[in-house]
């Protein structure tokens, strides 16, 4: 089933086309990496889907629903109440955490649930315990944002976002920010939460993840969809000498044998 | 004790009534400019922050030129002004509005400076989630914003207590004038001005440290 579609996505920065025609489809649990070089506007996509940024033409639709602008007639943005609503319904981790800095790791998973899901404060609480528990920091719980180390604020930023049940999560180059010996600990939970069914969309240069856990990716080259499939296929099959090139600064862990 | 005469002691025990009404005054005009100024200058701050945009240019228009009087011009200002314009007001409020005018501004710039030193990606977190506006600004950014505004507001605060000497020019008998009066008796200048110096220094440390207590309260918060 067809979570997530995106038809012919463009994005202008002033005169600038920064994506210029997205077409995705997204399976109900799949695990889809994107990957390409800086500047191909994979940011840009992920914050397009979480209406974090406006684009000028082309259409989203989660589980059929048109997501940010009005589906039928003249194209015109959705009020705050229902973009707020249809952003609850995905969730987005940030390169930079982003953790709410006056509160408690507990506090920032318990925020949304309050506020946007109208918990109670005992059933929030819970929650949060239980996805701090799942990401492994039971014993963080108190803590504030600078009490913890990277890894540790990026496994609170996700256990905000997933705490939320969103149908869909975002991962945006989510250990880029981190020391390279806290990189395993955050990919860890993601590998966890792609087992449990979550359906990802996952920007990231760590290849080997990207072999690993995702179902299929996405290489996007200047603003588009160059090509598109399973790991075996677009990893160790690059049809455009763009994406042997890519493939090939990692070593040469990828591309033609 | 027995207090000579010609005394200073002797001088500011006689004059003690008035010089307590003149501290009163200075007390009192400064709380309710600070009060106000606090109040609204908060929500003018907001509009400078996120108001639309006519809104926001009369915001903006206010501050700077609020911020460009001499408060002393100010508040001859409001007192004539509102005299010319037959609005009868006593001379204590005509000083406690064109203070609160002046303590408005100020604190609506400290205000807007708070707000947008939190870096754009605590609004995305909030959004991310599913937050409206006014729910992120009360529970993700003002939170924030208000801890790094207390420095400033702290200043301005300072400001508007040493600004009320400035109301004896239209006839309020704060601090400065009812020592003033009494200095015009006896002539004692240095003894009495150096009495109220050392009150006005008392006052302005006492809501320095009240702050410094406040920051204290917060400095686990380290972000
Ligand atoms: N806020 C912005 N204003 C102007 N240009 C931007 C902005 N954000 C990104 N861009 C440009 O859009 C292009 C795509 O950026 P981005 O989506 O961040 O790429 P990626 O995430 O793949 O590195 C880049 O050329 C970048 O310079
Ligand atoms: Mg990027």
């Amino acid at each position: 089933m067809v979570l997530l579609s995106a038809r012919d996505i463009h994005k202008k920065y002033d005169e600038t086309e920064v994506l210029k025609g997205i077409d995705l489809d997204i399976e109900q649990g799949q695990v889809v990496a994107l990957i390409g070089a800086s500047g191909s506007g994979k940011t840009t996509f992920l914050r397009c889907i979480n209406l974090l940024e406006e684009y000028h033409q082309g259409r989203i639709e989660l589980e059929g629903e048109s997501i940010g602008y009005s589906a039928n007639g003249r194209r015109r943005k959705l009020g705050e109440r229902q973009i707020s609503a249809q952003r609850a319904k995905i969730g987005m981790v940030f390169q930079s955490f982003n953790l709410f800095p006056h509160m408690t790791a507990e506090a920032n998973v318990m925020l949304g649930l309050t506020k946007v899901r109208g918990m109670s404060n005992a059933e929030a609480q819970e929650r949060a315990r239980h996805w701090l528990d799942r990401v492994g920091l039971a014993d963080r719980r108190q803590h504030y944002p600078y009490q913890l180390s990277g890894g540790q604020q990026q496994r609170v930023a996700i256990a905000r976002a997933v705490a939320m049940e969103p149908r869909l999560m975002l991962f945006d180059e989510v250990t880029s920010a981190l020391d390279p010996e806290l990189v395993a600990e955050v990919l860890a939970v993601m590998q966890d939460l792609a087992k449990s069914g979550m359906t990802m969309v996952v920007v990231s240069h760590e290849m080997l993840f990207v072999r690993d856990v995702a179902t299929r990716v996405v290489f996007m080259d200047g603003g588009l969809v160059a090509q598109s499939g399973t790991p075996d296929e677009v990893l160790h099959n690059p049809q455009t000498e763009r994406l042997r090139s890519f493939l090939g600064r990692f070593h040469g862990i990828f591309g033609p044998v | 004790m027995e207090l000579e005469r010609g005394t200073f002691l002797y001088e500011a025990w006689t004059a003690r009534w008035s010089l307590l009404e003149g501290l009163m005054v200075t007390i009192s005009s400064s709380v309710m400019t600070i009060i106000i100024g606090t109040v609204l200058g908060f929500a003018v701050g907001l509009v400078l922050t996120y108001g639309m945009l006519p809104f926001r240019i009369l915001a903006r228009l206010y501050v700077d030129i609020m911020r460009g009087i001499p408060v002393l011009v100010l508040i001859l200002f409001t007192y004539y002004g509102l005299a010319i314009l037959k609005i009868g007001v006593k001379p204590y409020w005509a000083g406690v509005i064109a203070l609160s005018l002046f303590c408005i501004s100020h604190v609506a710039e400290n205000v807007r400076g708070a707000v947008q030193s939190i870096p754009q990606g605590q609004h995305e977190a909030g959004m991310a989630i599913g937050m409206r506006f006014f729910q992120r600004l009360r529970y993700i950014i003002l939170p924030q914003a208000v801890r790094r505004a207390l420095p400033p507001w702290v200043n301005t605060a300072l400001e508007i207590v040493k600004g009320t000497t400035l109301l004896s020019v239209i006839g309020v008998v704060e601090l400065l004038l009812a020592n003033q009066q009494a200095i015009a008796r006896n002539y004692m200048i240095l003894q009495f001005y150096m009495a109220a110096t050392i009150v006005y220094i008392i006052i302005n440390f006492s809501i320095a440290q009240a702050a410094a207590a406040l920051e204290r309260r917060y400095a686990y918060l380290r972000y």
